[in-house]
C-alpha cells in the first residue's frame, strides 16, 4: 500500500497560497507564514476563501495532490483537477455497471453490507466496553435486526429493495445512537439526523466529519481513475459525487460517527465552541473547527490491519484502499467488491 | 499481412514490461496507469543522453543516430531506438542524404547489469524487426549497453528470436483488442515492480471475496 502523506488545512481566512520551486508558500498580506515541501502532501484543503495561485494549482494537479476549497463553515466550494488521468477503459466499465440496475445492485449491496456490519460492531463494542452505562437489551435488539438485514442483503438484486433495507437499518441504528454519547449529554444529544442546516451540536459535528470523509473519498476514487460522480446506489444528480457517497456508506460509522463520539466522550471539544444562528443552524467557531481538524489528522495516522488485504494501513488510507479494490473489481480481478468489514 | 491503424499501434518499449509480467504490461498499456518509482526515474535520467535526436555523430565508417523513431506496419508497433549505429558495408543499403552503403545496428541503453532473463533482449529484437522493415535490409545483431558495468554486450539476432518476439506481440495484440488485463502469478519479482501499488498482486492469490464476506457474516 502507498504511504499516507499529510493534508494541509488552511483555516485562516485572507491567506494566499503560492508555489515557490517545489514548495507551497502560505502568505498573509506580504508576510510569509509557512512553507511546506509539496512531496510531503497528498491534499490541500482551504477554508474561508483563501487564494491560490494558478502555478500552485497546476503543480498540485500534476502531482495528484487534491486541492479543495471550502467555505468558512465547511461547505464544499470547488476543487482543482488537472488533465484527466488515463484509464478510460475502467471508467467506461464503471458507467456500464451504473447503467445496469441489477449490476449496480450487486455492487451496492456489498457496500451496504459493510455499513450494517460496521454499525453493528460499533454498537456491540459499546455494550461490551460500557455494559454498566448502557441499556444493553435495547441495543442488542438493534444489532440482532442488523444481522438479519445483512442476511437479506446478500440475496438482493434490486436497488429499490436495497434502499428499503438500508433505510430501515438506518432508523434502527439512529434510534440508539444517542446511547453512545456518554459525556456532556446536556449539550450533545442525538434525536435524529438533520443536515440542511444541522440544528444541534451533534449534527453539526456529523455533517463536518462527513464532509471531510467525502472529500477524502472523492480524491481516492479520482486517484485510482474512477469517476466519483457516477454511482451505483446513489443515482446521478448534478454536483453530487454519487460514487463517493456509495463507498462512503460503509465508512460513515467507523470513520466519522466513531470520530465524532470520541470528540464528545473524550471532551476534546465542548459546547462553548458552538453557536446558533438566527435560522436555527448550528455553527462551530474557528477554534473548535481547528481542534476537530487536528483530531481528524491524528486519527488518520492510526494504523489498523485491513480486513481483506490483511495489511497494516493507516485509517487515512482506508478510502484509498477501498477505491483501489473497487477499481480491481470493475476490471474483473475480483469476484465481488470486498467491503471494509471492521470489527 | 495485417494493416493496423496507427492509432492502434502498440508501444515498442512495452515488450520488456510484457516479458517482466503480462499484467504489468496491461496495467501500463491498456489501463494507462503509471506509478513513477525510483527505477523509472533513474531510467529516464539514463536515457537523457541518448535522447538527443538532433545529434548525428560521424566516426570514420560509423554514423551514430540517437533517439530514432521506428515502426513496424506488420506488427503494428511504434517506438524509439535509443541509438542506431549505421556501419559502412558493401552488403548494406543506401541512406537518404549519405554517400555509400550502410547496415544498421540498434543499441539499447539499460540501467543495471545484464539480466538472466531475456526481457532486454526482446526489445532489441523488436527494434531490429522495425529497422529491417523500414530499410529493407537484414539486421543480424544489436548491442545492449549496461550502465552499471559501463559496457556493451553484443546480441546476435536469430530467426528463432524473431519468431518468439513476434509471438509475444501477437499475444499483446489480443489482450489489447479485448482491453483485457490478464491475471498473473505473484512472486518475488512483484517487490521490484513499479505498479505494485496499483496491481495489488496479493489479491490475485487471495480467497474469493464471497468467502471473505460469508465468513465475516457468520462469525
Amino acid at each position: 500500500m502507498k504511504k499516507l502523506l499529510n493534508t494541509l488545512f488552511v483555516t485562516m481566512p485572507d491567506t494566499y497560497l503560492s508555489l515557490d520551486g517545489e514548495n507551497i508558500v502560505v502568505k498573509q498580506e506580504e508576510a510569509v507564514l509557512a512553507r511546506y515541501p509539496l512531496h510531503n502532501l497528498e491534499a490541500v484543503c482551504t477554508f474561508g476563501y483563501a487564494g491560490v495561485s494558478p502555478g500552485l494549482m497546476g503543480a498540485c494537479a500534476s502531482r495528484n495532490i487534491a486541492l479543495t476549497f471550502m467555505t468558512s463553515s465547511g461547505r464544499f466550494l470547488a476543487r482543482v483537477i488537472g488533465e484527466s488521468r488515463g484509464n478510460v477503459v475502467l471508467r467506461k466499465e464503471q458507467y456500464r455497471i451504473s447503467d445496469d440496475e441489477r449490476r449496480s445492485a450487486l455492487v451496492a449491496r456489498n457496500m451496504i453490507v459493510g455499513k450494517l456490519y460496521n454499525n453493528k460492531w460499533i454498537l456491540e463494542r459499546a455494550t461490551r466496553d460500557y455494559a454498566l452505562r448502557m441499556d444493553v437489551e435495547r441495543i442488542k435488539k438493534v444489532t440482532f435486526s442488523l444481522t438479519e438485514s445483512m442476511k437479506l442483503l446478500r440475496e438482493v438484486e434490486d436497488l429499490e429493495v436495497l434502499r428499503g433495507i438500508e433505510g430501515a437499518a438506518a432508523v434502527q441504528y439512529n434510534s440508539v445512537f444517542d446511547d453512545l454519547i456518554l459525556q456532556q449529554k446536556e449539550h450533545f444529544y442525538f434525536h435524529g439526523r438533520n443536515k440542511r442546516p444541522p440544528l444541534d451540536n451533534v449534527n453539526a459535528l456529523l455533517s463536518f466529519a462527513y464532509t471531510l470523509l467525502a472529500n477524502d473519498m472523492r480524491s481516492a476514487l479520482e486517484a485510482v481513475g474512477l469517476d466519483a460522480y457516477v454511482g451505483f446506489l446513489h443515482r446521478d444528480r448534478p454536483g453530487r459525487a454519487s460514487l463517493a457517497l456509495d463507498v462512503m456508506e460503509e465508512l460513515r460509522g467507523v470513520m466519522a460517527d466513531r470520530f465524532v463520539l470520541s470528540l464528545i466522550n473524550k471532551k476534546i471539544i465542548n459546547e462553548k465552541g458552538f453557536y446558533r444562528k438566527e435560522n436555527g443552524a448550528v455553527i462551530m467557531d474557528d477554534e473548535t473547527r481547528k481542534k476537530v481538524l487536528k483530531a481528524w489528522q491524528e486519527r488518520k495516522q492510526e494504523k489498523i490491519v485491513h480486513p481483506y488485504l490483511n495489511e497494516k494501513v493507516p485509517w487515512g488510507l482506508v478510502p484509498y484502499a477501498q477505491a483501489l479494490l473497487l477499481a480491481r473489481f470493475i476490471r474483473g480481478d475480483l469476484d465481488e467488491y470486498p467491503p471494509f468489514l471492521w470489527k | 499481412m495485417q494493416d493496423y491503424k496507427e492509432d492502434d499501434y502498440l508501444l515498442l518499449s512495452g515488450i520488456q514490461h510484457f516479458n517482466f509480467c503480462r499484467r504489468q504490461w496491461a496495467l501500463i498499456h491498456i489501463e494507462q496507469q503509471w506509478e513513477e518509482n525510483v527505477k523509472t526515474i533513474e531510467g529516464t535520467y539514463l536515457h537523457r543522453k541518448a535522447d538527443q535526436p538532433m545529434i548525428r555523430e560521424k566516426r570514420g565508417d560509423k554514423l551514430v543516430v540517437r533517439a530514432m523513431p521506428v515502426h513496424s506496419r506488420e506488427l503494428g508497433i511504434t517506438g524509439i531506438c535509443d541509438v542506431v549505429e549505421f556501419v559502412r558495408d558493401p552488403d548494406g543499403v543506401p541512406l537518404a542524404g549519405e554517400e555509400g552503403l550502410f547496415l544498421p545496428y540498434p543499441v539499447e541503453y539499460k540501467r543495471g547489469k545484464p539480466k538472466r532473463d531475456d526481457s532486454d533482449h526482446s526489445q532489441l529484437v523488436t527494434q531490429a524487426i522495425c529497422l529491417e522493415e523500414m530499410l529493407l535490409c537484414e539486421v543480424s545483431k544489436g548491442y545492449l549497453y549496461y550502465e552499471e558495468i559501463k559496457h556493451r554486450v553484443e546480441v546476435i539476432i536469430t530467426r528463432a528470436d524473431r519468431e518468439r518476439v513476434k509471438a509475444s506481440w501477437e499475444e499483446m495484440r489480443q489482450y489489447f483488442k479485448n482491453r483485457h488485463t490478464p491475471k498473473a502469478k505473484a512472486g518475488p519479482h512483484c517487490q521490484s515492480c513499479s505498479l505494485n501499488l496499483v496491481c495489488l498482486p496479493e489479491i490475485l492469490n487471495k480467497r474469493s471475496v464471497s468467502s471473505y464476506i460469508e465468513s465475516r457474516l457468520n462469525e
